[in-house]
């Protein structure tokens, strides 16, 4: 029978109120863990919304608003990038591919981007992740609409469904373009960025719209709205006639985009590319560093994690106060115990060991019950967050950031501990052999 | 060794929060001398006990135990004292609940080198013990299924293992009725007869003073 074992037999004597400590420290250090997952998580997909983009370019602004603009989808578009300087940089031949982006229009709410089938074949997002189709396929015809898995989930469309674009963006757009309705020919899969709120139609599409809308209502300017295609004007009525006729010659190259991405051939020719974009001297862009400027955006809507992890630091600081209640009741109870082995000769150390002793192994155990708790949690919830929050989460043995807090909660525990132990160590002193019960 | 002092105080005084609880001017007793130590409450029969067993110390005067002055030792060598040579019965509670009946009789010798290099084997002695207590069928029993008798009994085994040379009882049978209190001190006086210990035995049950080789009452005169 060994030291060890007498604390040992002693927390298995009180069973039932070790377990609930042990159980309400697991408890604590779960969510702590959970909550540092969940916020690495939060970050990683965050400034990971686009990966494997090198520049986004749109016309002169802060990056924040360009990438909030052109990737969140928030905020109105000021100006535009012309075409000619779009295929001008698309033709240099450090230039692996762009995709272009318009923005403007909307369908219930959700933003209508209109781009080239190259959006779905080179944006990524997260870990190198691309789009991927969950039924469809993508863009084919000048009306045809590929629809991200929120949009089609929220408004229960399926492929064949025929839908109409309102012009400007928000619910109450109430100027519809509903001479030109669109099919869904595609659904993506849930990516838990902006995608998924994304109605996705070719350049074409739009450019044909903004034709037929402004010959058929005049030219109104619409909130959120910046199409260039309402200042086209003396061709129009032709161009319109040549559509309805369905004759094939009609130019629906679009004189204007809101914005555009590039991917390099050579990463390191990036940052020269993007120099060269924002000193350039004809029309006034804006090139960033997509990483960057996500992670400069983070720094202002991350304040949310730090919140979070305040949390749960909270949550395990009060659970570490119900061990220290808990063990401080404990010592209380177990003052005859202490007498007891007092009186055949423990000394006052052994006392401290046994209080200590219960509090590292309840720590420890708390620690272990912890972990799995954690782990069996990410392995049952693992697909529904990713179906509902579209949030793949990595199961990774724990970092060493994970190892370094599970070493502070442990440390927490024995320092709450000495408190308690040296309460023991002065009561058996005082006590003696002798207690008043 | 009978016969040799195995305690002895001169001019003893003990105060607790400035006022003088016990004042014994001499008080001795033989290797091997059952002693019935009587008085009213508040007489200092507590305060005896505290300061023979180590746990406190005299506010003047002198105390020797086995030729050992207490008074001059440091908290813990007190401590290796009492494991070593010193074996305590409560008034009641005596035993650890969760531990068996055997592990609460073996635990002095897991703090005592001394009383545990005499038993060769624990568990045998603590069995031995425990069949000579009359608690031979009770050893499989858990510690709470006991009555209050058997668990005096258990903890007589334990003060007795190892065979250290003082035993204190601080009123054991308290909680016994007269026939089992009669039984429980007829077997305490054989078991410290059979080891040769001392044994300071105190109680307000001046009834049983009588069977003792001696008594001495506290807040009053020697008889």
């Amino acid at each position: 029978m060994s030291p060890y074992s007498l604390s040992v037999k002693s927390m298995k004597h009180r069973m039932d109120s070790v377990m609930i400590t042990v159980v309400s420290l697991a408890l604590g250090v779960a969510l702590l863990l959970g909550v540092e997952r969940i916020r690495n998580e939060a970050r990683y997909g965050f400034t990971n919304t686009i990966s494997e983009t090198d520049l986004i370019v749109g016309a002169r602004s802060g990056s924040v608003s360009l990438l909030l603009s052109s990737i969140f989808h928030i905020g109105n578009v000021t100006d535009n990038v012309s075409w000619e300087t779009y295929q001008k940089i698309e033709r240099n031949p450090q230039v692996a591919w762009t995709i272009p982006l318009s923005l403007g229009d909307s369908h219930k709410g959700y933003t209508v981007l209109g781009t080239k089938n190259g959006y779905f074949a080179h944006y990524k997002y997260g870990q190198k992740r691309s789009l991927e189709m969950a039924e469809g396929k993508v863009l084919g015809d000048t009306y045809d609409a590929v629809l991200g898995a929120e949009v089609a989930e929220e408004l229960g469309y399926g492929i064949g469904q025929q839908i109409v674009l309102a012009h400007g963006s928000g619910e109450l757009s109430f100027v519809e373009h509903s001479e030109n309705p669109f099919t869904v020919v595609g659904v993506l899969k849930r990516t838990g960025t902006p995608i998924d709120q994304t109605v996705h139609v070719s350049l074409e599409g739009i450019e044909a719209i903004h034709l037929d809308f402004n010959n058929g209502e005049g030219h109104v300017h619409h909130a959120g709205c910046n199409h260039a295609s309402h200042k086209k004007e003396a061709s129009s009525i032709d161009a319109f006639d040549a559509l309805l006729a369905g004759d094939e010659e009609v130019d629906l190259t679009p004189t204007e985009i809101t914005a555009f991405l590039v991917g390099m051939k050579s990463r390191s020719d990036a940052v020269m590319l993007q120099r060269a974009i924002n000193v350039h001297d004809g029309e006034a862009l804006t090139a960033v560093l997509p990483g960057v400027a996500l992670t400069e955006l983070w720094q202002v809507v991350g304040v949310i994690e730090k919140i979070l992890f305040v949390v749960s630091i909270l949550v395990l600081f009060v659970s570490l106060a119900s061990m220290f209640g808990a063990l401080m009741m404990s010592i209380k109870e177990r003052r005859r115990e202490i007498a007891i082995l007092r009186s055949v000769g423990a000394r006052p150390r052994h006392i401290v060991s046994l209080v200590l002793g219960e509090a590292m192994l309840v720590t420890l155990s708390a620690i272990i019950l912890g972990a799995v708790l954690l782990y069996i949690a990410l392995f049952a919830l693992r697909p529904v967050i990713q179906e509902r929050v579209g949030m793949w989460i990595e199961i990774t043995p724990p970092t060493s950031t994970e190892w370094a807090m599970l070493g502070i909660i442990f440390c927490a525990g024995v320092v709450i501990a000495l408190l308690p132990a040296w309460r023991c160590y002065r009561s058996s002193l005082s006590d003696g052999l002798t207690i008043k019960l | 060794m009978k016969g040799e002092i195995a305690v002895e105080l001169k001019n003893v005084r003990f105060a607790w929060e400035q006022e003088i609880v016990l004042e014994l001017e001499r008080f001795e007793v033989r290797q091997g001398e059952k002693l019935f130590v009587g008085g009213p409450s508040g007489s200092g029969k507590s305060s005896l006990l505290s300061l023979l067993s180590g746990v406190a110390q005299p506010t003047s005067g002198s105390l020797e135990l086995l030729g050992k002055n207490l008074s001059s030792m440091s908290n813990s060598q007190r401590d290796v004292f009492r494991a070593d040579h010193v074996g305590y019965i409560f008034q009641m509670f005596n035993l650890i609940p969760f531990l068996s009946v055997l592990e609460n009789v073996t635990l002095p010798l897991r703090f005592s080198n001394r009383r545990s290099a005499r038993v060769s084997d624990a568990k045998a002695e603590g069995l031995r013990l425990l069949r000579h207590l009359g608690m031979e069928e009770f050893i499989e029993r858990r510690v709470i299924d006991l009555s209050v008798g058997q668990q005096q009994r258990v903890a007589a085994a334990r003060a007795l293992i190892g065979g250290p040379e003082i035993v204190l009882a601080d009123e054991p049978t308290s909680a016994l009725d007269e026939t089992n209190s009669r039984v429980f001190v007829d077997l305490l006086f054989q078991e410290c007869e059979d080891t040769g210990a001392t044994l300071i035995f105190v109680s307000h049950d001046s009834s049983l003073a009588e069977r003792f080789d001696r008594s001495y009452i506290l807040g009053g005169e020697e008889l």
